[in-house]
């Protein structure tokens, strides 16, 4: 077999057991900590019928084993269970909402990988200059702040003070494409602050690091301009690099879309979660918790394959 | 300690002034942190110095009791995610085998599976109090010290001073605290920085989204949530924290910047 297919088909199946057992995690987590999970949705004055009650109704009678593959085999199937708090199909519920979280994440990442992957080329090509200096100043200041504050910053500015976007980020199935664009900008402009930071500054390293190879002096002497040996030399031996930063930074977004989403009352996967955490609704949380390790899992292991498609010491092997 | 450049003497003064600050609040805070002492989103005045919230308290109180709440919380969770991590980092590295790949391998999982996600699963069923906040936090974020621990560790652990120190027939507790330790101290000096800001942003995210500190306790992310209502008013109240958080994270960057610089030259001088 050739070396790219073995490696890829192994990367593939460590993702598979890595998300059984991220599986199991997220049950263990649920269901085995101290302290039973009928009496803290309940708290503490509910009477031992209702205790006993919501245990049947949870199946926590069952040994925890055939609880875990009841759930897990529920869950591939597509049947997440039904939600405590209002009984209703949860695999139902989360439907639209990973939509339009996904719809979020993806105008967010088609707006901040091009522009992460030209600030970090500029950067470069003014090293220790003030282009370079005030891209990192900007990227430490953003780091520093955690999303949801970034979040109302711009709310507050952009929104409140200048009225040119809604405060809110409404959305249903009766928009056109253009309004529900509108309504989301505020929340996708946040997101993008915050992984363009990070994928600026990793982009910045990898490209820096290509830099000091034998190949990119040779182009430098024979005259290049600037540009054009990043653009025609460096850049394409960092691709890989570069492909990895972006897809950590999407496995990220995944995750920060979740804070984001509540900040903008926007009806996605992120804030079903949070409400339903409160509400210490467990198989929402499970079903949730879920979904999103699937996703960032997935994101990482797309990262890994790429890389590895992407040397050619390895897709030409001696 | 005579050529600590200008911006570590910034980071090193703001990061002394917060956590004095946050020693001495109930010196330092005009009214009590759960006081309602004027009326609702009252503005700056000579009285009330950054307005009042949601209910009336003055802000300036809330904020330094705040900032006390937020920095205690993450200060625990880093001395945990600390000594667990690089402990448990620095037995798999010396042991090696089968230690070494189970437990790595465990925090290879644990790091699959997105922290603030992970922190959300396990608060759904736990009593959210300050002691567990601070030690979900602090065994989330330990996953992260003991990647950079391990390392650090298998690095120095085939040192010949360690072989020696085996071969004279040491304890493994010995070779952890007095071989591998002191060597390995600097990068993980300049880590806790970094993870210290990781805390602050991690608790104030949990308290926002209303899972982290309760009220009527104030912390840094529980008053954006307090006053968040007010910034469709044109009311800025809720956007306090952010220059407290960002210009704490960035003064401790500026101090974990200069102690890696200082170390990493160290290594070259001596290579």
């Amino acid at each position: 077999m050739h070396p790219v297919v073995k490696l890829v088909a192994q990367r593939l199946a460590l993702s598979l057991l890595l998300l059984l057992a991220a599986s199991i995690l997220i049950f263990a987590g649920t269901m085995i900590l101290p302290g039973d999970v009928a009496q803290s949705i309940l708290g503490q004055s509910a009477t031992p019928e209702s205790l006993a009650n919501l245990r049947e109704e949870l199946g926590l009678n069952d040994p925890p084993v055939t609880r875990y593959f009841d759930w897990l085999f529920g869950a591939m199937q597509g049947d997440l269970g039904t939600a405590l708090t209002n009984g209703r199909d949860i695999a139902e519920s989360i439907g639209q909402r990973l939509s339009n979280t996904l719809f979020l994440a993806f105008w967010a990442a088609i707006i901040s990988v091009p522009l992460a992957i030209l600030l970090g080329l500029i950067a470069v090509r003014y090293k220790d200059r003030w282009p370079d200096k005030l891209i990192s100043g900007v990227t430490l200041a953003s780091i520093s702040i955690p999303e949801f504050l970034i979040g109302y910053l711009l709310m507050y500015y952009l929104a409140v003070q200048l009225g040119w976007f809604p405060s809110v980020a409404m959305i249903n199935d009766g928009m056109s494409l253009g309004q529900k664009l509108q309504s989301i900008a505020l929340p996708v402009i946040v997101l993008t602050l915050v992984v363009l930071a990070h994928m600026m500054r990793m982009t910045r390293a990898a490209i820096l690091n290509v830099m000091q190879s034998a190949y990119v002096e040779t182009a430098e002497l024979k005259g290049l301009s600037g540009f054009q040996v990043i653009y025609r030399h460096a850049f394409p031996n960092a691709i890989a690099p570069i492909v990895n930063v972006v897809m950590i930074n999407l496995a990220y977004l995944v995750v920060g879309v979740v804070v984001i989403e509540v900040v903008f009352v926007y009806p996605g996967m992120g804030q079903y979660l949070v409400d339903h955490v409160s509400k210490r609704d467990v198989p929402v949380v499970q079903a949730c918790g879920l979904i999103f390790a699937a996703v960032y899992i997935l994101l990482n292991m797309i990262a890994d394959i790429v890389s590895i498609l992407a040397n050619p010491r390895l897709r030409h092997p001696k | 300690m005579k050529n600590i450049p200008i911006s570590a003497l910034i980071g090193l003064f703001l990061t002394a002034v917060y956590f004095l600050m946050a020693l001495l609040a109930p010196i330092i805070a005009p009214y009590g942190m759960a006081e309602v002492v004027g009326d609702v989103w009252e503005p700056a005045s000579s009285k009330y110095w950054l307005g009042t919230d949601n209910i009336g308290r003055d802000l300036l109180s809330r904020m330094i009791y705040g900032g006390r709440t937020t920095i205690f919380i993450a200060t625990a969770a880093t001395i945990i995610s600390f000594v667990t991590g690089s402990v448990l980092a620095f037995f798999a590295a010396v042991m090696g085998g089968w230690v070494d790949q189970v437990l790595s391998r465990f925090v290879d999982l644990i790091m699959s599976i997105p922290t603030l996600i992970f922190a959300l699963v396990v608060l759904s069923v736990m009593p959210v109090t300050i002691p567990i906040l601070i030690l979900v936090m602090g065994l989330l974020d330990s996953t992260r010290v003991y990647r950079l621990a391990r390392a650090v560790a298998v690095d120095i652990s085939v040192m010949d001073y360690v072989e020696a120190a085996r071969l004279r027939g040491e304890k493994i507790g010995w070779i952890i605290f007095r071989e591998i330790l002191p060597n390995a101290l600097s990068p993980l000096i300049a880590e806790m920085g970094l993870r210290f800001i990781f805390a602050v942003l991690f608790v104030s995210t949990l308290s926002f989204l209303g899972l982290g500190v309760q009220p009527p306790e104030a912390d840094w992310g529980g008053i954006v949530k307090e006053n968040k209502e007010g910034i469709v008013y044109g009311i800025p109240a809720a956007l306090l924290p952010a220059v407290a958080i960002a210009t704490l994270a960035i003064s401790v960057n500026l101090v974990a910047d200069w102690v890696l610089n200082r170390t990493t030259s160290l290594k070259g001088g001596r290579g």
